[in-house]
């Protein structure tokens, strides 16, 4: 379906996609500069965390909430993600 | 109305998870980013999903919604745990205006256990190579 055109709800989510990428492009910069290795893990959990935001402007302008799912299996994959990595870390030293 | 809370609630959370982002980018420490990153993340998160269950406005859809925001709320602290952990046991650096570093001298090297009581003199792995070294933040 094709979003709304017009009203409060149109505008909401055409700022939210601008929030989201700046706010994407923002996490990416720090998952380049990060000087040591957690600062990455980080950085990449909260790449994850937007992509579930993205998901549910996408669900919402499309009226598809078929989506959600791929919404919950992202962030179940972001958090054992997370977990192997700090195990890793753990083991391996902060470079 | 259902739309114009849609709105309202949507732009509060996708504005915290933006704050968020930029907070992860701009904090000079890692275990500050890492409390922004959870933080602000979590509420973000909340935010949204909580336009998705009003939008929608289904049993199914809503169950879905407030199941992430559950998901989360389990997840989140356990994952911004195990990451502060390994950082500090490996030696990441905390910022050099931290006031109090509690875990320095109570946890055995080794083993990685924490024990109370033990006279905190040895220094912390955050703090033991005096000279700046790359890993210091450039922030």
């Amino acid at each position: 379906m094709t979003p709304p055109a017009a009203g409060p709800l149109a505008v909401a989510i055409q700022l939210s996609w601008f929030f989201l990428t700046v706010a994407l492009v923002l996490a990416f910069l720090r998952l380049i500069r990060g000087p040591s290795r957690p600062d990455r893990v980080v950085a990449l959990d909260v790449i994850a965390v937007l992509v579930v935001g993205m998901i549910a402007v996408d669900a919402i302008a499309h009226r598809q909430p078929v989506i959600l799912d791929a919404a919950i299996i992202i962030s179940l994959v972001g958090f054992l993600g997370t977990v192997a990595f700090a195990y890793y870390v753990e083991k391996g030293g902060p470079h | 109305m259902t739309e114009w809370v849609t709105a309202i609630l949507l732009l509060i959370g996708t504005t915290f998870m933006l704050l968020a982002a930029v907070g992860v980018l701009r904090m000079p420490d890692l275990f500050l980013r890492l409390q922004t990153a959870t933080k602000a993340v979590t509420f973000g998160v909340v935010f949204t999903f909580l336009a998705v269950a009003v939008h929608f406005a289904e049993l199914g859809v809503s169950f879905r919604a407030l199941l992430i925001i559950a998901f989360f709320f389990l997840t989140s602290p356990v994952a911004a745990h195990r990451i502060a952990r390994a950082a500090y046991f490996v030696g990441v650096r905390l910022w050099e205006e931290s006031v109090v570093d509690e875990l320095r001298g109570r946890y055995d090297p080794q083993t990685h256990n924490l024990e109370s009581g033990k006279v905190p003199d040895s220094p912390s792995p955050a703090q033991q190579p005096p000279s700046k070294s790359p890993q210091q933040t450039e922030m």
